[in-house]
This record gives structure tokens, sequence and C-alpha cells, in this order.
């Protein structure tokens, strides 16, 4: 599997696919956020990601730190609410962690990962439970360590990544909110799927799907 | 939906061009957006800065100008500003006393006016942020985000501002704000839903013969739906909430705000204050400064919220201070 890597094209690609995957989720995150927030989790996810594409014309990875960094620093700045700082937080620690990189071994990325999980909890200072976008991060990095411990493929950890946060978005829907707009529901907050929970596994599945041909041989890529 | 708008997507961005024709004693700045007062930064005197969500005029950008804030930063509606636009707006009003940033309880806004304090303090100024958490609606415990900010922000702008204007010093300036806040307690109640312009229907569904108790600025749920009752029923039940809170006692002297949530009547306003002097009578808190009107609103929802300050010498002189703001103005 060692060369199995990510490329910064694939990086860039990915954040194109997610892109177009938060504009096609659009109305179901904002209709989740509606049972329980305050309706505009899709909006604002869209806009944010919309710039994040304006200002991406024409990268090429060179740099995935610096990518990285950059699409965290425009999400800060055109999101707003709790997803902007969150968000962006998140990209901006996942760049942090790969400063100067130009592509991403498997380790790599789950330290990447693992970093940009770390700086959702400083800034939201929420824990695993309290229905937010970590319960669906949290399992995932966690899968992530453990299949780069075991020398998995990359493919399978991607894989393994995006189904443990599938299962962490939906352990939310019983999950009383402890943060958040949803947490003055109280108990009238449980029964629904947490949309920062449901962003964040679109975020690892569509990783797990841009990626997954990153494990074949470079010579058999499409794309390149 | 029903609305005076163009298109929902513009609708920040026009009212904003329309607040910069229409006062020339305000800076608009578009990229980011934020409002400062024409004259800022002002040498030697604190900064006031808050922001929030549109949709809550005149709060916050009505109340830039002279003894009140010194900017705003206005996020699309019903979302917080983020931190770029709270930086310019810190860096506009430094005039080397440092910059106070007034900032309302909701997550959102918490995480955004974090990110741009640390971002001011990087470059140099001097930053201290109060949250202010008012709401008696929200029971605060650990398993919540804390009681929400409503109209006693506009009463901490008022004063903090007034502080500033005197030359008290950023310390003086944060310490005020803080007791502002302890001293404050809001409620509110919705008798009809607002309708954000990018979502186009109502926020809540609430029958015609119904009201909902406790409501958010931003249509959150409140502590109860019941049947619609004369004001005077409804004004008990507030009222009665926000005086036992902190508590407020015989004796006491306070400011008593009737806030209109944007679709009630002035005249309804008065009702409701009628019913609130004369519970306040009955206990023996005596009110010695009052504020009725429409000062922080949910867009087109019709109800009212209380708030109640409790008020010393200091808080009653600061009050009664020269303000000149598009929103509040007097003494001047």
């Amino acid at each position: 599997m060692s060369d199995s890597t990510i490329s910064g094209a694939d990086v860039v690609r990915w954040i194109q696919v997610y892109a177009s995957t938060i504009a096609e989720n659009r109305d179901y995150l904002t209709q989740l956020d509606s049972a329980i927030g305050d309706g505009d989790h899709g909006t604002n996810m869209n806009r944010g990601m919309s710039a994040v594409i304006e200002k991406l014309d024409g990268a090429t990875g060179d740099d995935v730190g610096g990518l990285l960094k950059t699409v965290g620093m425009t999400l800060v700045s055109k999101v707003g609410g709790a997803g902007g700082p969150l968000y962006g937080t998140l990209f901006m620690q996942m760049g942090a962690a790969t400063t100067g990189k130009s592509d991403l071994a498997m380790g790599d990325w789950a330290k990447a990962v693992d970093a940009g999980l770390k700086g959702v909890q400083a800034r939201g200072k929420a824990e695993p439970g309290d229905k937010t976008m970590i319960d669906a991060l949290t399992p995932a990095a966690e899968a992530l360590s453990k299949a780069a411990a075991a020398a998995a493929s990359l493919s399978d950890a991607l894989r393994s990544a995006a189904q443990a946060a599938e299962e962490g978005m939906k352990a939310t829907i019983p999950l009383v909110a402890r943060k958040g707009r949803a947490s003055y529901l109280g108990e009238r907050s449980a029964g629904h799927q947490d949309p920062g929970a449901t962003s964040s596994f679109l975020l690892m599945k569509t990783a797990a799907d841009t990626f997954a041909d990153a494990g074949r041989p470079r010579a058999d890529r499409k794309n390149e | 939906m029903k609305k005076l708008i163009n298109n929902p997507d513009d609708v920040v961005r026009e009212a904003l061009q329309g607040t910069a024709a229409a006062h020339p004693d305000l800076k608009v700045f578009f990229d980011p957006h934020y409002i400062v007062r024409a004259d800022a930064p002002v040498q030697g005197k604190v900064g006031i800065v808050s922001g929030g969500g549109s949709g809550h005029e005149p709060m916050h950008g009505g109340f830039v100008g002279m003894g009140m804030l010194d900017a705003a930063c206005p996020g699309e509606v019903f979302t917080s500003p983020t931190p770029d636009q709270m930086l310019e707006a810190t860096k506009a009003v430094s005039g080397g006393a440092g910059v106070l940033h007034i900032v309302k309880n909701y997550t959102g806004d918490v995480m955004n006016f974090e990110m741009a304090a640390d971002l001011g303090k990087a470059e140099g100024i001097e930053v201290e942020a109060v949250v202010i958490d008012d709401d008696v609606a929200v029971q605060d415990s650990l398993y919540t985000a804390g009681r929400r900010g409503v109209g006693a922000t506009v009463l901490a702008e008022k004063l903090t501002g007034a502080a500033a204007e005197a030359k008290a010093t950023l310390a003086e300036v944060a310490e005020l704000c803080k007791k502002v806040n302890d001293q404050s307690r809001s409620m509110g109640m919705a008798l009809t839903s607002c309708v954000t312009p990018s979502a186009g229907k109502p926020t809540f569904e609430l029958g015609d013969d119904e009201m909902e108790i406790g409501i958010g600025i931003h249509g959150e749920p409140g502590r109860e739906r019941k049947k619609l009752a004369p004001a005077s029923g409804i004004i008990e039940q507030i009222a009665g909430t926000i005086i036992g809170d902190l508590p407020f006692k015989q004796g006491d002297e306070v400011l008593a705000f009737v806030n209109g949530m944007g679709g009630t009547p002035l005249i309804e306003l008065y009702v409701v204050y009628n019913e609130l002097t004369k519970i306040l009578d009955g206990k023996g808190v005596k009110i010695t400064r009052n504020l009725i009107g429409s000062y922080i609103t949910s867009l087109e929802m019709a109800g009212c919220s209380i708030t109640l300050l409790k008020l010393d010498d200091e808080l009653t002189k600061l009050w009664d201070a020269p303000v000149k703001t598009s929103g509040l103005r007097w003494g001047v």
C-alpha cells in the first residue's frame, strides 16, 4: 500500500465533489436543521462551498496544507453561524497537519482528520454524544487510525471511515442535544438526525468516493 | 411570503445601501459588511462593537453613533456575522484604548467573536468580550447552550456606549457590561411566526388562536404553547417569571423595557406597559426609567418581550447621557 497515496489533485477533486454534494443536499440539510435548529445549515454550507470553489479555481494542489488552509479561511469568512468557525477550523487544522506536503500517505490522512477533529472540539467544546458533527467525525477518525495501524489498504480505510461516520450520524437520531440551538429544545430534540453530523458524514463519504481510485496503481487511474 | 424585497439574496446588502444613503453620519462598508460611526476611531475612547444576524433591526446597525456603538457587524438574516467583518470593524474603531465586543449568547455568535478577538489581539488591539445571556425562558444548565442574549443587549449597548464616551477604561466598560447583564432579565412571547426571506415560509406553525410563551428572537421555541389570552394574563406570566428569576424585590428601582417583535403596533405595547406597571406596583418595584418600542425585533413576528434592569445611580446617569443614533436619540 506504500504506493497508494492521495495527491494534491485528488484533494482538489474531493473539495469539488464535496461542494457539489452539499449543493445537491442543500434542501435536505436545511430541512434537518429546521426540525431542531434554525433552518440555515444547507444554505450556509452551500454559500461557503460555492465561495471555496471560486477561490480554488486553477488550484493545482502542489501544497496540500496550503490548499486546505485556504478552504478553511474561506469557510470562516463566508459561512457564518456555528458552521463557519467549526468547518473552517476543521479544514485549517487539517491544513496545518499537512503543511508542505504534495501528497498524503494513509497515515498522513489519518493524522489530518484527527487534527481537524481536535480543532473542532477545541472550538465548539462539544463531547461525543452531544448530538453534533463530532458524533460523525470521532468514529471516522478512530477508524482511520485503526486502519493505519493495521496497514490496511487506503480504499478500505476510507470506506471504513465513511461507514463509521454514517453509523455515528445515524446514532445522533435518538440523542438529546446538549450544544447549539438544538439544545434549547431539550427532550424535543430527540428523534431527529443532527444536520452537522450529516454534513460531516458527507465529507467522509465524498473522501472515500473520490480517493477510492487513489489506491490503484497510478497507470490505471482516470483523470490524470 | 409577502415582503417588500427584490431578491431574497440581496436583502441585507440593499438594506445596508439604504442605510448608507439615509445616514451620512455613518460609514457603511460592503466587503465585508460593517457599519461604523463616521468619526471613528475616536482617539483615547474604548471602541464598542457588536453584531449578529440581520433581521433584528434597529439592533445593531441602528445603534451605531455617539453614545452607543462605534461599529456593528450585520450577518445574513438570523446568521452570525463572520470573524473578518468583526476584525475590520474592530480595527476601524480602535482609538488606542481597546475594543469591547458585546456578544449575544448564541453558539455561532460566540465562536465567531472568539475567532475575531484572537485576530484582533494578533494585530495588537486589546479586545475584551462580554456575552449577554438574559433570556429566562431558557433553563440555564450544563446541558444547553445557556440562556440566549435578547433585550439586555440593547441596554448594554446604550450604557457601555455612554461610559466609553465619558472615557472609562476598557476594564471598566467590560465590568459595566457584565453588571448590566447580571442585573437584567428578559422574556418574550409570539402571536405569529417570522418568515425569513430565504425560507419564504413561516419558521414555525402557530394556530390563529395560539401563542408561544418564551419565544426566541429567531423563532426558537419557548416554554409553552397555549391558547391566546387577554394581555393581562400574558404579561402576568411573563413578568412573574422575570421578577422571580433575579429576583427583583420590593424597593428596587428598575428600567422597564417593553419591546415589540416587529409586527406588533405601538398601541399594543402601551397596553403591555400598562399591565406591567400594575404588576410592578403590586410588588413594590418602582419603574424609574422606561423604553417602549420595537428595538430588538424578529422580522415581522407579532409579539413582545419584556426586559427589567435593576438600576442604581451609576446606571441611571449613564442611561440619561446623550445618545445620537438612528434607533435611539436623546439629549442632543
